[in-house]
């Protein structure tokens, strides 16, 4: 096609550059998240996830022991332990938070009333003083180290567990599974009968479906909770598969009724020569030659529910039990806002699902978007 | 894990429901007028005057409920008071168009429409004329789809990371400070700037929508017919001529197609402002003000409601233009 206007090498050239380009603008902000979910809290916040690869440069203090950890050593009263963590380096290392790197490690340090502190290279402090130690709060020592770069999984550990995201999980997946595949059902009937049967009203009933297909949600948060709420259903996995079931039938019907109109028209008509019943035609030939269109929408609603926050927030509660993993997430936003190894981690298992899935069927995605959108509009 | 049952039962259950009904109904409106007997022929027509019914009929049910009945009740309550007991006529109305967090936020909102559907149609546009030209083409198709799968929420706290901000003198960790400061700059709590705060905002969105506009030009422009190109080019037209003025002109329709879906996604969009801003520092747009109206504090549902309504008011024209070019494609 374009190869036809005399490709020059230098154009082709510019063109992979500018597609290079492309890539690594839209990939970076998903790949620097992902990077930092990595590693650890300090490592975040001491230097861009673009330093990962590379040695970082912190300063941060440590506690000293309290009066509980001194034991006597001669006539003096010593508290002792280690400073740095694993793989750390000490560079310096100071008493006050103005000069924390007043001192060179190994350095012996007086301090006041004739205590002194010394703090080893290997990270190992010795605090003594010639009378007993009454401290109930560590002393804080000031540390600028160097960590290389580590990679930990630690992250998500903690995610998993403590910040209720497996939890939240399993709730998402109790919420999506019935929610795609209850509308296919209906979806795939409704479509049949639009594409194939005649009877009054049907031009119109198409009509309406791809009206239906840009309602606004918002328009039915509240008349659906309040039904909901009248008829008995409340806030619960029963009321939110209700709705993705409505909110998604639109386009489900639109995708299958596009899709089932395109298929040969003499398969059908000889079958119903043959006797078949419309039901028999539908099970026995609809049904498997519309695969890729079930397909598509299956992919999309999937992803619908699995990424939305607002049916979910509305219709499930907001009680820890309840939350699906885009209300985990908004929660953990407001209240760890700056705990980005939390946030990273979290992000990316609530994200991970609808990678693979993109991924691993990403043919039928396209499909179905160009089915829904090139074909109808 | 008593859930999953409970879903796994769900799903069971819903088929067999669904199984049963479809299945069921049919066999009894086959019972109740046999294809046999003497009055085969009108028993036939009758059946098929009623199946397409059964077929359809529990699709128009889901419709009217979710769909349908929501704006009703919606336009009700909009004329309604804040607990939807008394009529107040156009009172939610006029205190919208007085009220000075709605002008922010249809005000935002035209802003949105106005960058959102373009700039992501452009790019996308120019993401599928340059991956269509290269050999891996399809694998950088995919990586600038990808954000398509990334929740709302998600890409806000992806973006939210971009535009961290640490105090001044300490080492900035969020990509937009780093380059920022690396200029020369000190660093900005880029949330918060007003006025270009939404411009920071709708990068996310067009990020995420740039993928599906590729997709679906980049299937347009592979189905422009070659010889209206190779005509243009034995006439001399270069490149930047070829695409501009051969190319786009053939697609102009799917290029509409493009932006009035993504102007429709722009028109509800909500996730991103509500997990980054909370429609806070001059962010606001008309979804998050109904949700704070309909969910937070007092709720007032009669504004909450009028909200709403201009939301679907606002999407209407793209819903008739929709249905009328359904209508053409019918024919």
């Amino acid at each position: 096609m374009s190869g036809v206007a005399g490709t020059k090498a230098r154009l082709v050239w510019a063109v992979n550059l500018a597609a290079l380009l492309l890539v690594i603008l839209w990939t970076i902000p998903t790949f620097g998240l992902l990077v930092s979910s990595f590693r650890d809290r300090d490592q975040i916040a001491a230097s861009g996830w673009w330093r990962t690869p590379f040695t970082s440069e912190s300063t941060s203090f440590v506690r000293a022991g309290t009066a509980d950890d001194q034991h006597p050593e001669g006539d003096l009263f010593v508290i002792s332990g280690a400073l740095l963590a694993p793989g750390q380096t000490l560079l310096a290392w100071g008493t006050s938070a103005r000069e924390p790197g007043a001192y060179e490690p190994g350095a012996t340090v007086p301090l006041k009333d004739g205590q002194a502190l010394s703090v080893a290279a290997d990270g190992s402090y010795r605090l003594t003083a010639p009378q007993a130690f009454t401290e109930t709060r560590g002393m804080r020592i000031f540390l600028t180290t160097t960590t290389p770069p580590r990679l930990t999984t630690e992250n998500y550990a903690r995610v998993i567990g403590a910040e209720g995201l497996g939890r939240a999980f399993l709730n998402t997946f109790t919420v999506t599974i019935p929610a795609t595949v209850i509308p296919i059902l209906i979806a795939a009937f409704a479509a049949y009968a639009l594409a194939w049967m005649q009877f009054p009203g049907r031009a119109l009933l198409v009509a309406a479906v791809v009206g239906l297909l840009v309602v606004p949600l918002q328009l039915a948060l509240i008349p659906l909770l309040k039904l909901h709420n009248d008829v008995g259903l409340g806030k619960g996995y029963m009321g939110i598969w209700l709705a993705h079931t409505g909110f998604g039938l639109p386009l489900a019907i639109y995708l299958l009724r596009n899709y089932m109109v395109g298929l040969p028209r003499e398969i059908i008509e000889s079958a119903r020569v043959d006797g078949a019943t419309e039901f028999q035609i539908f099970r026995r030939i609809i049904l498997p030659l519309s695969f890729p269109a079930l397909a598509s929408f299956a992919i999309f609603q999937f992803l619908w529910v699995w990424n939305d926050l607002l049916v979910a927030t509305v219709f499930l509660g907001n009680s820890s039990k309840q939350l699906v993993m885009t209300g985990v997430l908004r929660e953990l936003l407001g209240s760890r806002g700056g705990d980005w190894e939390i946030l990273a981690a979290s992000a990316f298992i609530s994200i991970s699902v609808p990678l693979l899935v993109f991924f691993a069927m990403q043919k039928y995605l396209v499909r179905g978007l160009l089915a829904g959108s090139v074909k109808g509009g | 894990m008593d859930q999953l049952a409970f879903a796994a039962g769900t799903i069971v259950a819903g088929v067999f429901a669904c199984v049963a009904w479809f299945w069921g109904s049919n066999w009894l409106l086959d019972a109740a007028y046999p294809a046999r007997g003497p009055q085969a022929g009108a028993n036939i027509l009758r059946a098929n005057m009623i199946r397409p019914w059964l077929f359809i009929g529990p699709a128009v049910a889901f419709l009217a409920v979710y769909l349908v009945y929501p704006v009703i009740n919606s336009a009700w309550r909009s004329l309604h008071d804040a607990a939807g007991r008394n009529w107040v006529g156009m009172d939610n109305y006029t205190w919208l168009l007085h009220d000075a967090k709605f002008r922010e936020a249809i005000w935002n909102n035209m802003l949105w429409l106005a960058v959102v559907p373009a700039l992501a149609t452009l790019f996308g546009l120019l993401a599928a004329q340059i991956t269509d030209r290269i050999r891996w083409g399809n694998v950088a198709k995919s990586f600038v789809f990808m954000p398509m799968a990334i929740s709302f929420v998600g890409a806000g706290v992806i973006w939210k990371f971009i535009y961290d901000y640490r105090g001044e003198g300490q080492e900035q960790i969020g990509l937009l400070n780093a380059i920022w400061t690396s200029l020369g700059h000190a660093p900005e709590t880029w949330l918060t700037v007003p006025f270009w705060n939404n411009f920071l905002l709708m990068a996310v969105l067009i990020w995420i929508q740039t993928g599906f506009a590729m997709v679906i030009l980049s299937a347009a422009l592979r189905g422009i017919p070659e010889e209206t190109i190779e005509a243009a080019i034995l006439d001399g037209a270069n490149p930047w001529q070829v695409f501009f003025r051969i190319k786009v002109p053939q697609i102009w329709g799917t290029i509409a197609v493009v932006w009035t879906t993504i102007t429709i996604v722009v028109l509800k969009v909500f996730d991103i402002v509500f997990v980054m801003t909370n429609g806070q520092w001059g962010t606001q747009v008309l979804a998050n003000l109904m949700y704070d109206w309909m969910f937070r504090g007092a709720p007032d549902y009669g504004r909450g409601s009028a909200i709403a309504i201009v939301i679907m008011a606002l999407v209407t024209p793209i819903m008739v233009w929709n249905i009328r070019n359904a209508r053409k494609e019918m024919r």
